[in-house]
């Protein structure tokens, strides 16, 4: 993604329409730029260790314990989260909720900058929640918010986060976690 | 689906919403004994509604959803209107097709469901409006009929287009008149149930929803009898009180009225379906 928000809306997709797409197999996507996994995952951990109320946004699919690999990630969240002294806000369905969601507790993809908002989130992190839905929340936020998104993807990854981080496995996530800790060292926290 | 769907992770159950912990922990799962009587106790698959206050549509749907005897493997075909707008907020898998093609849509899912899970029970049950089912959609639901699908119909009846605000069905009663239809209904009503069984449905029951009991009982043998045997309609009267000028109080009153006239409960058969029935009685199912 070429920049961070509030880029407004677009009747076409952001990033697409700016030439800017998901990354090849093995590699990351940070801005508009193809680089090594590793480079994004340490410009990752920089953006939730630097910036105002970094927070961990899980979805569905490590949320529930409905196979070996979600049960693993719930785990390495909830360590990743305590390296990166970010809040869990979890996005727990797709339903839209009415008469409204709480900000404070959940966010919800019909709506995420409710919550990016009224917490003031700086950097967030996108894991498990399905693609659709993280397609249509990640748009919103740019054109809504100066939130620095990232999406950790099990599949293809997502043009519209800032960084894009993809085939994310329980290996891949306790190797960002050991990169977040010398991050952190190095930054001096 | 799973039950699986619904069990949180420990490491995240404390961020997690309590309504969210309590569909895990208090819904009932898993149970085909379950019915309208845990509704006082147990974690209900509806959390919120955006009827009218009091439209009798929302007591249907919590006496269904109450009802159903194996809600983690229901899958829900909806179409547009008044309903449609609670769809979103049920917890279990639902489909919204477009307005009328509900039974053709379901059709599809239940065979592939079939084909893709064999050895797994998975009902398909539609949920549609009187407009949707008896009038704009009655081809679809029909032919669902005829060709013998193996899925379970309900309709909710409101006599009206209700969220289109006020046209006439082919389930208005004659002479009825509506804001948008001040002349007042030309025809006879359609009597949907008794097409049902000539189109061949194996079980059909016409009712209001006053009692919350006989939806119960009426939504397990249509279930049952569409697993094993066929096709299954449900005519439920869930009037609309917006329209015929009721106030949210009133919902009740005005099915207590039905239940003596139009909408008295009236409930067919085929042989087949009285035998899936009795074996059901027998295993203390129904
Ligand atoms: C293909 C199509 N045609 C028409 C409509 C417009 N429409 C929306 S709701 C509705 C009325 C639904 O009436 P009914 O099925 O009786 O449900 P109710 O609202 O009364 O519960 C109609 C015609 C639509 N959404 N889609
Ligand atoms: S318009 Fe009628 S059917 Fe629709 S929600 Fe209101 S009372 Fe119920
Ligand atoms: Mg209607």
């Amino acid at each position: 993604m070429a920049k961070l928000g509030p880029s407004g809306y677009s009747p076409y997709p952001v990033a697409v329409t700016e030439g800017v797409l998901t990354p090849p197999p093995g590699k990351a996507l940070m801005f508009n730029e193809i680089v090594d996994e590793e480079t994004a995952m340490r410009e990752a951990a920089k953006a939730m260790l630097t910036r105002e109320n970094p927070t961990i946004f899980p979805g569905p699919q490590v949320l529930y314990a409905w196979n070996e690999e979600a049960k693993k990630k719930a785990k390495l969240i909830k360590e990743m989260a305590e390296v990166l002294g970010a809040k869990i806000i979890p996005m727990y369905d797709y339903r839209p909720k009415y008469p409204k969601i709480d900000p404070e507790k959940e966010i919800n993809p019909n709506h995420p900058n409710l919550t990016i908002w009224h917490n003031k989130i700086k950097a967030c992190i996108f894991i498990g929640v399905h693609c659709h839905y993280a397609n249509v929340a990640l748009k919103i936020i740019r054109a809504e918010t100066d939130c620095f998104t990232i999406a950790m993807c099990s599949l293809a990854g997502h043009e519209d986060a800032m960084i894009t981080l993809r085939d994310q496995h329980a290996e891949d996530l306790e190797k960002f976690i050991r990169i977040a800790k010398e991050v952190k060292k190095e930054l001096g926290k | 689906m799973s039950v699986k769907i619904f069990k949180i992770n420990e490491e995240l159950k404390e961020y997690m919403p309590q309504e969210i912990v309590d569909l895990e922990e208090k819904a009932t799962w898993g149970n085909p004994k379950r019915g309208v009587m845990d509704l006082p106790y147990a974690k209900e698959l509806v959390e919120e509604h955006s009827l009218c206050a009091g439209c009798p549509e929302s007591a249907a749907f919590r006496y269904i959803l109450a009802s159903l005897p194996n809600p983690e493997d229901t899958i829900i075909v909806n179409s547009t209107g008044c309903t449609s707008l609670v769809f979103p907020h049920i917890a279990l898998h639902t489909v919204h097709p477009l307005f009328g093609n509900q039974n053709a849509v379901a059709s599809g899912i239940k065979r592939v469901l079939e084909w893709r899970f064999p050895d797994k029970v998975k009902d398909v049950v539609v949920i549609a409006g009187d407009g949707a089912t008896i009038d704009i959609g009655l081809d679809c639901t029909l032919q669902s009929f005829f060709r013998q699908e193996k899925i379970t119909t309900i309709c909710f009846d409101n006599e009206v287009y209700a969220n289109t605000g006020g046209q006439d069905s082919g389930a208005t009663p004659k002479g009825m008149e509506f804001k948008m239809a001040p002349g007042g209904k030309q025809w006879d009503k359609v009597p949907m149930w008794q097409l049902a069984i000539d189109s061949g449905c194996h079980y059909v029951a016409r009712l209001t929803v006053s009692s919350p009991k006989k939806v119960e009982q009426v939504v397990k043998k249509a279930i049952y009898v569409a697993r094993e045997v066929g096709p299954t309609y449900i005519h439920l009267y869930t009037p609309c009180i917006l329209e015929i000028g009721l106030n949210a109080d009133q919902g009740l009153w005005e099915m207590r009225q039905r239940d003596k006239e139009r909408f008295k409960f009236f409930e067919y058969m085929s042989d087949e379906a009285k035998e899936v029935i009795k074996k059901k009685k027998e295993e203390g199912l129904l």
